[in-house]
């Protein structure tokens, strides 16, 4: 707390959109409760408070941190340290943070091909001489430096201990304000806070469960790519053969995507206990196909399923979209051909 | 040699840092402007089916995520070879106005307008949207934050959800616009063309009846005179959504005029090792460092980039404040068309004139009958072609180009025959600008550093505002509510030692 009794806030991003903070700006005038209600002592968005501030305060001085963007390069892992150090709880926040979001779909794929596919072989790019960003480079004038660019996407928690998760790309505000009214209120002794290591501002139950399409407990004997079909409107995607992580998903975002007839993604992250977002979906998909006759060998009843389950395009950049960096495929082969992901689980850090 | 770093001043993808170093005379040698982040779209996009693209990119900036998802749509429809519907069109161009309204709203007050309003001067902790709103008054604050508020409605409404939209698919929206809906856009589009015309009538007594502020914007310290990019109509007009990309030379003339498909023909990008993000140049004319001029390659895609290179607004109103601008800021008529205009921080004026536009643009077409049509979804399937194999001809090929606030956005796919990306490029609207935003920074520096001598007061701002007029994405980052971005500068002796330490606002 401050000496006027207010707890202090902090925001920071580490390799993220933004989408976040603008998400935290769309909760609109209820910001002002938040300046009035809390002390901000960092927050690069919003306030001008510096690295150099943050390194001077000691430890445990934030009673709030949400931490947003996954750790990326070496500077984003410094100020994941540096601020668990200076943070009383510390939120994973949004899905960067909490499992490495679509940027993590970059573990599919390697370094070198990334820095080749940026700066040596895009159409665009004219670099006869091929020169590749440097951590240190030494200029007419002096030597610049710049962050260390990982091989790897890590949340949040696979770098300092996390007390608590908000799940979303980006999480929608009504469930921001929700989590701040409760730690307002806890803070307050008006409350508790949930309990240590909680996914919080989110639902309990899969995003079906709060998706107000029907379902007709249909099967389907393959599946369609988006443009492949029209769908029915109000009827259940999945059903129609349309790809939605619906099943295997947390709720929270009151089912936004598919009202709109576009299947869910899974930016809510993984159900309460599962630990594989994509092993779940594949569980799930299994009850919507439609295979095998009765009295069917189990070998063809397989290769039945195996059919229709390969009319899914990017199966692992589908299913785990979102949760790659905790997904247990773990990294693709460093062998140069990023870009072939396949459901088995390869070598390489 | 002294070292000043001024760190961070984050986000574009990611943070942002600025080196000026000084020379035995204590003036400034160089300055450079580093972005120390990388995240990678064009390879890990590889291997995902190009209809996700517009639900992928869109998380390459979550301040202008409709600018991406319409870049990605629009090169959906090229590499499906699918022609959308002009319903499509219009209902896709109605949610990018919206867009417009809300991005351009929230830079003038909350981002580069303090500087102006409040006052170049005003102590830091007053430059900011709060300070705006005791300046103009809480009435006006309040309107504020409700165009915010209504036009991010209707985003979320057409587009799905509030960030990150995801309604765009090859050659369609997945949903269509309700007879409902459409009366609450008509309102809201109304109220927003009312909105931007206070605006302009706002900066017009606050800026312009300012004789110190007209004197800055009027200054050599913010003046480049580079080529200019924008997207224009069949009229040579303005457009946001779709149209040719028109160059124009330092003196207005026109340079080149090309389909988009062709950028990499007419756009290169220059690599250097201290930072992640590239520098992109105008190929025929070349690479010649950071310096502006004819002879250098180096180009600005801005809101006054978009004027400049039009022959004027496609509405009534928004023509009307184009043609006053030009006019007060001297410019004269050459082939019947505005000379350019190269006063860095007449971009915010310039996109005042953009906000009513896109205002005007948004009521034309919730107006239109065809706005409400019921099959903007169509059933499309890839063109037969021969295998992916990175030639030319083969593989399925796309190229999306929008006008992003921020500069011209380009996304161009390569698929194999199953619509499985195997190749991406983008080039961003913040991106084009970093050349110039490097330049301006150094003049900027140049002019408030001389022998040693540090100007502390205003040193930082000065700077800030030097690129703050691009409206870079981490302008959002850097300037935003109580508003102040985070400076801090540190000056280096040769031995590596600080000796001494400015910040911008330390209580």
């Amino acid at each position: 707390m401050s000496d006027n009794g207010k707890p202090r806030f902090g925001m920071y991003w580490a390799s993220s959109c933004g989408g976040c903070e603008i998400s935290v700006l769309n909760i609109h005038d209820k910001l002002l409760v938040v300046d009035e209600v809390f002390d901000v002592v960092f927050w690069p968005c919003a306030a001008d408070f510096k690295y150099e501030d943050v390194r001077g305060y000691p430890d445990g001085y934030i009673d709030l941190c949400l931490f947003n963007g996954a750790i990326r390069n070496t500077e984003n892992e410094e100020m994941a340290r540096l601020l668990r150090r200076k943070s009383k709880v510390l939120v994973a926040f949004g899905s960067c943070a909490y499992e490495g979001c679509i940027p993590a779909l970059s573990n599919l794929t390697s370094k070198a091909d990334t820095l080749q596919a940026v700066y040596l072989n895009s159409p665009s790019t004219e670099n006869p001489s091929g020169i590749l960003p440097q951590p240190r480079t030494s200029v007419p004038e002096g030597e610049l430096e710049i962050p260390e660019f990982y091989h790897t996407v890590k949340s949040l928690g696979q770098v300092v201990p996390v007390d608590y998760t908000i799940p979303g790309c980006p999480p929608e505000p009504h469930q921001i304000w929700a989590v701040l009214e409760t730690v307002v209120a806890a803070l307050k002794g008006q409350a508790d806070l949930p309990p240590a290591g909680s996914i919080i501002g989110a639902g309990q139950t899969a995003v079906c469960e709060e998706c107000p399409l029907t379902k007709n407990e249909k099967t389907v004997r393959r599946f369609y790519r988006p443009w492949e079909v029209k769908p029915e409107p109000g009827l259940c995607l999945l059903e129609q053969g349309l790809v939605c992580m619906g099943p295997a998903t947390r709720g929270g975002c009151g089912a936004l995507c598919p009202q709109v007839g576009m299947g869910c993604r899974g930016c809510y992250g993984p159900l309460d206990g599962v630990e594989d977002q994509g092993a779940r979906m594949l569980t799930a998909l299994a009850s919507v196909v439609e295979a095998g006759r009765p009295g069917m060998d189990e070998h063809t009843l397989e290769k039945e399923i195996e059919a229709v389950m390969d009319t899914i395009a990017d199966p692992a950049g589908t299913f785990y979209r979102f949760s790659m960096a905790h997904s247990i495929l773990k990294r693709a082969r460093v062998n140069g051909n990023g870009g072939k992901p396949g459901l088995q689980s390869g070598s390489g850090e | 040699m002294k070292k000043i770093s001024i760190d961070p001043i984050t986000r574009l993808e990611g943070h942002g840092r600025i080196d000026i170093f000084l020379n035995d005379e204590g003036d400034v040698a160089n300055a450079y402007f580093v972005i120390p982040e990388l995240r990678g779209f064009e390879q890990f996009c590889v291997g995902r089916p190009a209809e996700e693209m517009p639900r992928l990119t869109n998380r390459i900036c979550g301040v202008c995520p409709e600018a991406h998802h319409m870049a990605a749509t629009k090169a959906l429809d090229d590499l499906f070879k699918v022609e959308p519907s002009s319903a499509v069109k219009k209902v896709r161009e109605l949610f990018y106005m919206a867009f417009y309204v809300t991005d351009h709203t929230t830079h003038f007050y909350a981002l580069g307008g303090p500087d102006f309003v409040v006052g170049p001067d005003a102590p830091p902790a007053e430059r900011n949207i709060l300070g705006v709103i005791h300046k103009v008054g809480v009435d006006i604050g309040k309107q504020v934050i409700d165009t915010r508020r209504r036009n991010h409605d209707i985003i979320k409404k057409l587009g799905g959800r509030g960030v990150h939209p995801v309604a765009g698919i090859p050659g369609g929206w997945s949903q269509a616009v309700t007879p409902d809906l459409q009366k609450e856009i008509e309102e809201a589009a109304r109220q927003n063309v009312e909105f931007a015309l206070f605006s302009l009538e706002l900066f017009a007594k606050i800026v312009l009846e300012n004789k110190e502020y007209v004197d800055m914007v009027l200054s050599d310290a913010y003046t480049h005179r580079t080529y200019y990019m924008g997207l224009v109509d069949a009229n040579n007009q303005v457009n946001f959504y779709d149209g040719v990309v028109r160059v124009v030379d330092p003196e207005g003339k026109e340079f080149v005029r090309y389909d988009p498909r062709d950028y990499p023909q007419h756009v290169a990008e220059r690599v250097e090792p201290w930072t992640y993000l590239k520098f992109p140049y105008l190929k025929q004319v070349g690479w010649k460092g950071f310096v502006d001029g004819k002879e250098s390659g180096v180009y600005c895609a801005t809101p006054l980039s978009r004027l400049n290179v039009s022959d004027g607004m496609p509405t009534p109103k928004a023509q009307e404040a184009y043609e006053k601008m030009y006019e007060t800021l001297g410019s004269k008529k050459v082939n019947g068309r505005y000379a350019p205009v190269h006063f860095r921080l007449a971009t915010h004026w310039a996109r005042l004139v953009e906000l009513l536009f896109a205002a005007e643009r948004m009521l034309e077409l919730a107006q239109d009958p065809e706005i409400t049509d019921p099959n903007v979804r169509p059933v499309v399937k890839p063109p037969a072609v021969a295998p992916f194999r990175d030639i030319p001809g083969e593989g399925l090929e796309g190229v999306g180009c929008v006008e992003a606030p921020r500069g011209t956005l380009t996304h161009h796919y390569w698929a194999d025959e199953q619509a499985i990306l195997k190749k991406v490029n983008l080039i961003v609207g913040t991106t084009n600008n970093y050349a110039p935003m490097a330049m301006s920074i150094k003049k900027a520096a140049q002019s408030l550093i001389k022998k040693g001598q540090v100007i502390s007061n205003g040193l930082l701002n000065r700077i800030e505002m030097a690129f703050r007029n691009y409206d870079p994405c981490f302008s959002c980052a850097t300037h935003s509510l109580p508003g102040q971005m985070p400076l801090e500068v540190n000056i280096y002796n040769a031995r590596g030692e600080v000796v001494e330490k400015l910040s911008q606002f330390v209580e």
